[in-house]
């Protein structure tokens, strides 16, 4: 798993090394982050993994918190503090 | 270049990786914790997390292990889960790649989520940067965030017993990625690919773990570039 992992991280850097690649294919690679985290977190919101049952109105309301905050401050620390604040905000009002 | 700029280059990097710690710090430990559950030793543990540090991919193999799957399938549903690496790897490319060869081994060792975001927002918004403050630039993200991985998975190991596991600590991923790619999103054209990548990941979510994802993101790359091409063609 190490190797395969390593293998992976390595392959384009140490394959295409200085060489340039085609704009095609440079002008997608920009869109990388944008298309592998929206897909990768949608599953995880609707189908949590966690001990609940299902997803509620918290994993919800703790993403959505998340996305706008950090999208309109544009910052990923004050999205993450907001989707932790709604996210533990039942444990959060018990501690208080 | 001079030792100034390479150690700012360096501390930088480190400092703009602390907010990540944020997330890295729950996920290790719960790593640790439910790693020595599922009958790891403490060895076992930490060299999983010393030699591969891939949360998601660590965290699905231990599931399979769990469920007494065969080596084969756990070994390959953890590199699917890891795929999305191959990417990263390929648009590091056109701003690494002159490096000399131990630091690509280096850099494709640490390459991961938070090493390859920050790294890549950071080059982009500062074209001029020189090769060697990129690497070290990437160093300060990667060795910060890798540090912080396997510290956390020994404590997750030792406090194991004494704190009763919380499985809800697990939503803490999902947070953590929509408030990295929110401030990404800044045209229409990564507004559609995100929404694809959405929809397709979402309706091949059957499929074995990491390959529907996969689809989603080459179809979501390609609608972010149809998207940019035709609305520079109408301006």
């Amino acid at each position: 798993m190490a190797i395969g992992t390593f293998a992976i991280r390595y392959s384009f850097l140490g394959l295409i090394g200085s060489r340039r690649i085609p704009t095609l294919i440079e002008q997608m690679l920009r869109y990388t982050p944008v298309a592998v985290l929206p897909g990768m977190v949608a599953p995880l919101v609707l189908w949590p993994t966690d001990a609940t049952n299902g997803v509620t109105i918290l994993h919800l309301g703790a993403a959505f918190a998340a996305l706008f905050v950090a999208y309109i401050t544009r910052k990923v620390i004050w999205g993450m503090l907001a989707g932790l604040v709604v996210f533990f905000s039942p444990l959060i009002i018990t501690l208080l | 270049m001079t030792v100034t700029n390479m150690k700012h280059a360096y501390w930088s990097g480190v400092r703009d990786a602390l907010p990540y710690i944020v997330v890295v710090v729950p996920f290790a430990t719960l790593f640790g914790i439910v790693a020595i559950d599922a009958g790891l030793t403490l060895a076992q543990t930490l060299s999983f997390s010393i030699l591969v540090i891939a949360g998601a991919s660590q965290f699905a193999a231990l599931q399979l292990m769990l469920e007494n799957a065969a080596i084969s399938f756990i070994l390959a549903a953890a590199l699917a889960v890891n795929l999305r690496m191959a990417m990263y790897s390929a648009a590091l490319a056109p701003h690494l790649g002159s490096a000399a060869l131990w630091q690509r081994i280096l850099i494709g060792y640490l390459n991961f989520d938070q090493s390859y975001i920050l790294s890549v927002t950071k080059y982009e918004n500062e074209p001029d940067m020189l090769i060697a403050s990129k690497v070290t630039y990437f160093m300060g993200v990667a060795l910060t965030i890798a540090t912080f991985w396997c510290l956390f998975t020994y404590f997750g190991v030792r406090v194991g017993s004494v704190i009763p596991i919380n499985l809800e600590v697990s939503f803490v991923l999902p947070i953590a990625f929509l408030s990295m790619v929110a401030p990404m999103i800044k045209s229409p054209a990564h507004i559609a690919a995100a929404f694809v990548s959405i929809i397709i990941a979402l309706a091949l979510a059957g499929l074995p773990a990491g390959s529907g994802l996969l689809i989603a993101a080459v179809c979501a790359m390609a609608t972010g570039v149809i998207v940019e091409t035709h609305l520079e063609q109408k301006t």
